[in-house]
């Protein structure tokens, strides 16, 4: 659509002559993107700064506030509980998902299974599923009143397992979250192990290497680049968790208040509240969060990178 | 393709015949366990949709009701609030496609541009834009709803899908895609003949790399069709929503029981099994697309 007033833009300088229309040509092409990246993500990020730099009264009005939004969410309990939360989420929920999503690539990728286009597409499934009906479904799952695991507790005259209780609902999410992402991963890494030329796996058998030692010693340290983006990507969908607890207040609002995660606590104070400003401070620095986060693991696994 | 019979053989190459059956048989069955959490919410789903509500309550979840009521519920589905199902459906097919299609191009023409030419800021252009995907969602969602609302564009679907063509990640992939895939010769043998800019993109490089555009729009298309908070945010009227916020809004009333909220739950469930099959056949269609494409990146 943005493109459509290019052509006639794009051929003009040509007619100028080579020279004109090769310097000009780079930018006409960036431009409908451009655009859309000032008017989307630019625009939005500039005036989400301005607003957290105010503070909306109800009585006075908006009133410019400098770091003072800031500096309460340097302090505010709500906001660093959900970064906990998540933090605790993530660090079961992440090596387990991606152990799994590494195992199942290995094993498929060498073949040491009967019928592997039905298990590579099996798993991959579930991505193809919104999140939002994931949630739906596994709500109905877990569900207390008509969930199968509950008639299958009650069938035994076993006591029902709870999976809605405060103790129990980060392992009920990391689960929907885990069946969502592990298939996901598993391309990933199926695509990267495919890319290893078969020579290396010729020679290694050659210097007599076992298959665990190739795995370790050669497939590990080549994968490296896309367990490192698996990571990152996994870091920053896990401290941006929303839908999945969202909908899930739907069924435990008692267990999942409005600041259960970083993510809930921004959406419900900017829609509730009309806090807009502390909103945007709030999110900031999440933002910086994630970017910290992200960064400081970069930094640690370069350090301990396996050798190539 | 070689590279798997060669690692499949170095594998078991020194173990006796029946180990290495022993050892398929073993890694199969560990796998289908697997298999089967990944497809039992989904075979609850199309089990339960065949059901009365009734029925829900009453008989096991993972087996079949006393009435088989598919076409019942579907049509329930069809009729209720004045048949707004069918036009979450077409909501989030419009948005998605163009969503897709739109990110395809842009990503093409901004990849070619980062790929091919030398202009002042090339890099810094590059790095903000891969810097882009770590801003969290809440902190660009809401103040586009507010700058929207500012320019008299709230509760417009192009809230929704303008935002939804911009493709980070597409840039990126068809950057080293056309870096790769381009003949730098093929374009100065075009120039030299006298071929402008426009033109050499259009007759020489979309060709070369309808794979690539491919794949971005299959990941834009996807991640429009499951995108649930900015739609949930931009668009009020439930005539533009797209059926991820639909069907959560209906979720929510049956949670909270009131104003036939029970009744809600047969239909919810044959809604998301209806929801989700567009999907997974543009998956199932387009395979080879999505198995090599969202790794392009990762080993470069």
């Amino acid at each position: 659509m943005a493109m459509s007033n290019s052509p006639a833009a794009a051929t003009r300088p040509a007619r100028l002559g080579g020279f004109t229309s090769r310097k000009l040509a780079p930018y006409l092409f960036l431009a409908p993107f451009v655009l859309l990246f000032i008017a989307f993500i630019v625009a939005p990020l500039v005036y989400a700064f301005y607003m957290s730099l105010y503070r909306d009264t109800l009585v006075g009005g908006r009133q410019f506030a400098g770091a003072a939004s800031y500096i309460k969410v340097a302090d505010d309990a709500k906001f660093w509980g959900g970064v906990w939360n998540l933090v605790l989420f993530g660090i079961v929920q992440v090596p387990i998902m991606l152990a799994l999503a590494l195992l199942f690539a290995i094993v498929l990728d060498r073949g040491q299974v009967y019928a592997k286009g039905v298990f590579r597409l099996g798993f991959f499934l579930p991505y193809a599923v919104p999140s939002v009906i994931a949630t739906i479904i596994w709500g109905y799952l877990y569900g207390p009143t008509f969930g199968p695991f509950t008639q299958m507790a009650k069938a035994f005259n076993l006591p029902p397992p709870d999976f809605l209780s405060p103790g129990a609902m980060i392992f009920s999410l990391a689960n929907i979250v885990t069946w969502e992402y592990v298939g996901y991963n598993m391309v990933i890494y199926y695509a990267a192990l495919k890319a290893i030329p078969s020579d290396l796996a010729e020679a290694s058998r050659m210097d007599g290497a076992s298959p665990g030692q190739f795995a370790r010693l050669i497939q590990l340290p080549l994968l490296w680049p896309a367990i490192l983006l698996t990571i990152i990507f996994s870091i920053n969908g896990t401290l941006q968790l929303f839908n999945e607890p969202y909908l899930m207040r739907a069924l435990a609002s008692n267990t999942i208040n409005s600041s259960y995660t970083p993510n809930l606590y921004a959406y419900s104070l900017a829609t509730k509240n009309q806090q807009y400003g502390y909103a945007a401070a709030v999110s900031f620095v999440l933002g910086i969060v994630i970017a910290g986060a992200s960064y400081i693991f970069t930094l640690i696994t370069n350090r301990r990178r396996p050798e190539q | 393709m070689t590279a798997t019979t060669d690692i499949a053989t170095f594998g078991v190459a020194k173990r006796r015949p029946g180990e290495r059956r022993r050892s398929r048989i073993m890694l199969t069955l560990l796998l289908s366990l697997f298999l089967v959490y990944s497809f039992l919410p989904l075979v609850y789903l199309v089990l339960s949709a065949t059901k009365t509500n009734g029925d829900l309550f009453t008989t096991f979840g993972f087996g079949f009701g006393t009435k088989f009521n598919l076409w019942q519920n579907l049509s329930d589905l069809l009729a209720r609030d004045n048949g707004v199902f069918m036009r979450w459906m077409f909501n989030s097919v419009l948005y998605s496609t163009v969503a897709g299609i739109g990110a395809a191009i842009l990503a093409t023409a901004a990849g070619y541009a980062l790929a091919k030419f030398k202009f002042v800021g090339r890099n810094l252009l590059f790095a903000l834009v891969l810097g882009a995907v770590m801003i969290p969602q809440t902190a660009l969602v809401v103040p586009i709803f507010l700058l929207l609302a500012l320019s008299g564009l709230s509760d417009n679907p192009l809230g929704v899908i303008l935002p939804s063509m911009i493709s980070p990640i597409g840039v990126y992939l068809m950057r080293v895609y056309i870096e790769q895939g381009v003949d730098d010769e093929l374009l100065d043998a075009a120039r030299i003949d006298g071929a402008g800019e426009f033109m050499i993109f259009r007759a020489i490089v979309l060709p070369l790399v309808t794979p690539g555009m491919v794949t971005v729009a299959l990941l834009s298309f996807v991640g429009t069709w499951n995108n649930y908070f900015l739609p949930l945010i931009v668009l009020r009227s439930p005539e533009y929503q797209p059926i991820t916020v639909g069907l959560a809004t209906w979720y929510q009333l049956a949670q909270q029981g009131g104003g036939g909220g029970q009744v809600l739950f047969s239909i919810i469930i044959t809604g998301a099994l209806v929801s989700i099959i567009p999907v997974i056949v543009v998956f199932l269609l387009l395979q080879r697309f999505w198995q090599g494409g969202l790794t392009a990146g990762a080993i470069k």
